[in-house]
């Protein structure tokens, strides 16, 4: 039984900590809300921290890591609000790996930024490939592929992409004409590729509506399992840069509970500010655990990855929520204004809830998966 | 990351696989009535059948006939027992618990004498804490034993929630010797006969199910050796926190989890209504999410206890996730269900009765949420009132703030 990190990934989280405190990120996240293009890019950082080719093998000039040590490094980034791409970098390169892509060397120096167009696989109640639609609870149909050879030609629309403006290759999910999902690589500045830049209430999350009319790609060699594999990939990301987050807040609150006073003493000595925050730290560890549980399985029980990231999404979704508003139930009115930190929390939680599917979507999938298990 | 046995601990596995699968015809049922002689008397045979094969009392030394082995192999044992599909040892309290103090406090006549027995389940034993009026505050317990002047003492009092009681032979009590110190210093922990207990009445205290698990226990001027006391009078309250210490180790990593989550999905998986509405799979996903969370975060608990550190104060928190999500578990296979869930023989019955209380069991929430504030989180104490008052004077504050 060896369920904690190896003296690596201990390493590996001390340098992504150390790296991102030469940025200083939550200041940028409010001056972002007032001027987004004043949002420093820390792709380049990303790059010379290795980031990018985390999950690429080492043939191709990757780290050859897996999918929990790129969950330690979104962890840090969630902790401080740094805008790393890694929501639309590690799926991507983790199908372009997949594939053993010709891309892969570019994609592993950093010369070529790809991004995962996130698509949802089925279940029971959602039948074929969904992506984010543009407004509504109704889930948009994944983009119509024409397979011809190795080439693809795609049409749609796919909203709220995390980290498509700047990438230069989008990694694209559709379903072909039989109705099965294929991927296929494209570049960014093809014709017929347009990718509309928004921001959401969170500066820190560059965001994109892509738009695919008669684009054409390149088709990757890789199975179904892959591109369900990869949405589960951002699940669990998501979760890890939630949890960070929860982290911040969780200490941000204790130490003020230890330090302001209300008829005579430390409002961290009532119950019920003791109380909310034990809460906090309940879902904390809770989230932490299901962490544990998406690296683990990803790497040693496949079939438990989907169960495992989006438990772990689900829960971590659920924390961040309550960490972001207990943050400013404990500071008071101060809390809810742009003199402390806590509303960049709370706008990063807003936003997060209702990216990749929803919390709500991972929770039902928590049970999509126990039931199809139990119901076989 | 890695889930798997050592090939050291694999063996070991493999061991207590084999002796299990040999002898598991031989096990009693899993469940079964306390107020049942019968069965009382054939789980105490098998708990004896377990001992024998070196599965009870394996983290106990050698010295006091048990294995010498460490935590991970009793989780182990208990890990296997329950995928054997056979009860465990009858005396969970004596040998995770009261044993274990025995061990740490006990004078070499105290050890020589009860520790066998309890392994061998030919003397169950209870735990004699909680009072009426001690619950959460268990320092101010008011079981009262004074010493004669032949050195013996007299005890009169009561205790309440005492699992095993009905069919125990001895108790370990928590007694006040000294009401004018401060309520911490003036309790001493004895051993006290039960079943052959002149004065010692029990009584069963039926729970919501209509069944009694636990009891009341009522000490009338019984009579206890000067021998009787273990760890020196005075320092009844240290002794206390080495049990508790101990029960943390066998609450967190028990076999037996309130509840099954497969159980809860086959039910509704069986209901074509239920699985496609929206709101049983929202309460069905955040259900499992909870439970899940509290099995992998027991996996992060047992590396460290591998790694030799006992787990601290932040296990409450699992207790707190693992009992209100074995509610709402409960609720929703019920609501899935309907009425007939209700009925006595109904797999959702008994948990629907028996979790109300559970909240309360091994600390209250409240309690726990105030130690994990204070000791994990580090936030200040709550002000006390009763801080270094000795007893007597605090009771006679509390009579006259009733009175006022």
């Amino acid at each position: 039984m060896n369920l904690a990190l190896s003296d690596e990934q201990v390493f590996l989280r001390e340098a992504a900590r150390g790296a991102l405190s030469r940025h200083k990120t939550v200041e940028a996240a409010r001056d972002a809300l007032e001027n987004p293009s004043a949002l420093p890019d820390l792709y380049p950082m990303a790059v010379e921290a290795g980031w990018n080719g985390l999950l690429v093998d080492e043939d191709h000039g990757g780290a050859g890591l897996g999918v929990f040590d790129a969950m330690l490094v979104a962890e840090e980034c969630g902790r401080v609000l740094a805008a790393v791409p890694l929501l639309g970098l590690v799926p991507a390169t983790a199908i372009l790996n997949a594939a053993g892509d010709e891309s892969l060397p570019a994609v592993a120096t950093g010369e070529l930024r790809p991004v995962y167009l996130p698509a949802r696989p089925p279940s029971e109640l959602e039948q074929g490939w969904t992506v984010e639609p543009l407004s509504g609870l109704t889930r948009a149909e994944a983009p119509r592929a024409s397979v011809d050879g190795d080439r693809v030609s795609l049409d749609g629309t796919v909203a709220f992409v995390p980290d498509a403006p700047g990438a230069a290759l989008l990694v694209v999910i559709a379903e072909s004409e039989d109705g099965s999902p294929i991927a296929a690589a494209v570049a960014a500045d093809s014709d017929g590729v347009a990718v509309e830049p928004v921001m959401r209430y969170d500066a820190t999350r560059s965001l994109g509506h892509v738009t695919l009319s008669g684009a054409s790609g390149r088709l990757l060699d890789v199975g179904a399992d892959v591109l369900a594999d990869a949405w589960y990939v951002a699940q669990s990301l998501i979760a890890a840069e939630s949890i960070g987050a929860v982290q911040t807040c969780l200490d941000t609150s204790v130490e003020y509970a230890k330090e302001r006073f209300t008829f005579g003493r430390a409002i961290g000595s009532y119950q019920a500010i003791k109380h909310e925050l034990t809460e906090v730290l309940r879902q904390l560890e809770n989230s932490r655990g299901l962490e544990y549980y998406a690296g683990w399985a990803r790497k040693d029980k496949p079939d438990e990855f989907p169960l495992a990231a989006s438990a772990a999404r689900s829960a971590a979704g659920h924390a961040l929520d309550f960490a972001a508003r207990s943050m400013i139930n404990v500071h008071g009115g101060i809390g809810a204004t742009w003199e402390h930190d806590a509303p960049l929390f709370f706008r990063r939680a807003q936003l997060s809830r209702r990216l990749l599917g929803g919390t709500h979507d991972a929770t039902d999938r928590v049970a999509e998966e126990s039931l199809s298990a139990a119901g076989a | 990351m890695d889930l798997n046995d050592t090939p050291e601990q694999a063996e070991y596995r493999e061991k207590v696989r084999t002796w299990l699968e040999a002898h598991k015809d031989e096990a009693p049922s899993r469940s079964g009535s306390s107020e049942d002689k019968t069965y009382i008397d054939a789980r105490r045979a098998w708990q004896r059948e377990l001992a024998e094969a070196g599965l009870a009392g394996v983290a106990w030394p050698r010295e006091y006939g048990g294995q010498g082995l460490g935590p991970i192999e009793q989780v182990t044992v208990n890990q296997e027992i329950s995928r054997a599909g056979v009860p465990g040892i009858l005396d969970v309290i004596g040998i995770g618990m009261l044993g274990p103090c025995l061990i740490a406090h006990g004078s070499e006549e105290q050890k020589t004498r009860y520790l066998g027995p309890m392994l061998h389940g030919d003397e169950v034993w209870c735990q004699l804490f909680s009072e009426p009026a001690a619950g959460s505050d268990l320092a101010a317990i008011q079981a009262r034993a004074r010493q004669n002047d032949d050195g013996s003492w007299t005890l009169n009092g009561q205790k309440v929630w005492t699992t095993n009681a009905q069919f125990a032979s001895y108790g370990l009590l928590l007694a006040r010797t000294d009401p004018d110190v401060p309520k911490h210093k003036g309790l001493t922990m004895f051993i006290v006969p039960i079943e052959d207990g002149e004065g010692v009445t029990v009584r069963g205290l039926r729970q919501i199910s209509g069944e009694a698990e636990f009891n009341e226990v009522f000490f009338d001027d019984v009579r206890l050796e000067e021998e009787a006391v273990v760890g020196g009078v005075g320092n009844g309250w240290g002794t206390a926190l080495t049990v508790l210490m101990f029960e943390r180790l066998t609450i967190g990593f028990g076999s037996d989890s309130f509840g099954s989550p497969a159980r809860l999905a086959e039910t509704i998986a069986g209901d074509p209504a239920a699985r496609r509405d929206s709101d049983v799979r929202r309460r069905l996903g955040e259900i499992l999410t909870e439970l899940t969370a509290v099995r992998f975060n027991g996996y992060r608990a047992l590396t460290l206890l591998q790694r030799g550190q006992i787990p601290g104060p932040e296990a409450g928190l699992a207790k707190v996730t693992m009992v209100n999500a074995a509610v709402a578990a409960t609720d929703l296979g019920a609501d899935v269900v309907g009425p007939e869930a209700l009925e006595p023989d109904n797999e959702w019955s008994y948990l629907i009765s028996f979790l109300p209380g559970l909240k309360s069991a091994g600390g209250t929430e409240p309690i726990l949420r105030n130690t994990v504030g204070e000791r994990v989180l580090g936030l200040p104490p709550e002000p006390r009132l009763d801080k270094g008052i000795p007893f007597s004077e605090l009771r006679a504050k509390e009579k006259e703030a009733l009175a006022s």
